[in-house]
């Protein structure tokens, strides 16, 4: 009984130390060399028919990524400042020479975001909400690409229970509450999450978030 | 009856061993920021024009940091700026310097850009 007890407390303890961690499948070589405190988060560029994509998304990302233990720069200050400035469009701003940005503004690095997909998609028993943003991380003084990746989050209703019938009037009904309730939002801050959770390929954790120092990204 | 004591302790350390390997996976740390309005006011500011003017702003975002350093959180980066930014929209633009100061001093990250404002306004007035 002893013997038992102990052999399983052995397979806990082992599991508890792999427990969810995977290894990274990344190349985080160019991250690990000069790992950014500070990262400035431009409007993103749209690809998507939504219009108030870019704004919906850059209200959404700086809690996941101050989280993650970065230093965000104010993304409402940065956008006017640009404005003021006579860049009025996501393109224009993405597109100012990093030894300017790194002049005025002095981050480690810089994300660029281009939304590839965004909104609500209505299929005939179902819709969902999609949220797709590709993400570049550059250094600001090398221009050295520090990690790419996604913000990535789709939000599903599923109706098949309850048959066709009901599942048609669920449909029309979600069809009415959801015009009504943007999830956008929401699905945005899972995406912007997703992007710094992934173990395998997410962005690593900063400075200010106690746990960077066990992070298997960061080593 | 000895044997029967065992043999709950054994289930009982299964359970908690299962129950920290759950708990592993989906560990909830402590936030390190007080968020408050920072975020809603930056969405409302952008998607409902009117609901989120500098006064209002300015407000909310002083009793957020009010309410952080009454509980001992952290005032989230970007927040006095933030404010600092809504000072100088309503006029204010000593309450305006005084914020930014306040970004670089608690988040030095931000020196260059807070810099960049503060010499603005010192020029301008």
């Amino acid at each position: 009984m002893r013997r038992y007890l102990a052999l399983l407390g052995l397979i806990a303890a082992s599991l508890l130390a792999t427990g969810c961690a995977t290894s990274p499948g990344y190349d985080y070589s160019a991250y690990r060399a000069d790992p950014p405190r500070s990262i400035l988060v431009l409007p993103p560029i749209n690809n998507s028919v939504e219009v108030n994509a870019p704004y919906v998304y850059l209200s959404t990302v700086t809690r996941p990524l101050a989280e993650a233990g970065y230093y965000v720069y104010p993304v409402a200050v940065v956008d006017a400042f640009m404005k003021e400035n006579g860049l009025s469009e996501p393109a224009e701003m993405q597109s100012v020479p990093l030894n300017k940005i790194d002049e005025v503004i002095g981050p480690d690095a810089v994300l660029y975001a281009t939304i590839e997909d965004w909104g609500q998609k209505f299929h005939v028993l179902s819709s969902d909400t999609t949220v797709d943003v590709s993400l570049r991380l550059i250094d600001t003084q090398t221009g050295t690409l520090l990690w790419d990746g996604k913000a990535r989050a789709i939000e599903g209703s599923n109706n098949n229970q309850g048959g066709l019938l009901a599942a048609v009037i669920v449909a029309v009904v979600e069809q009415i509450v959801d015009t009504s309730a943007d999830r956008t939002r929401e699905v945005s801050r899972m995406a912007n999450v997703n992007m710094v959770a992934d173990q395998s390929d997410g962005l690593p954790l900063g400075p200010y978030n106690p746990e960077h120092v066990t992070d298997p990204r960061r080593q | 009856m000895k044997r029967h004591t065992r043999f709950a302790r054994g289930s009982g350390l299964a359970a908690l061993a299962g129950a920290l390997l759950l708990a592993g996976c989906v560990a909830q740390p402590e936030p390190l920021y007080r968020w408050g309005e920072y975020e809603n006011l930056v969405y409302a500011m952008y998607m409902k024009p009117g609901e989120a003017e500098p006064g209002v702003q300015a407000q909310k975002l002083r009793a957020d940091i009010e309410r952080s350093e009454a509980e001992g959180k952290r005032v989230p980066p970007g927040v006095h700026a933030q404010l600092g930014y809504m000072n100088y929209m309503q006029g204010n633009e000593a309450g305006a310097a005084e914020q930014f100061a306040i970004e670089r001093q608690l988040y030095p990250e931000s020196s260059a850009f807070m810099t960049t404002f503060i010499e603005r306004i010192q020029k301008g007035s």
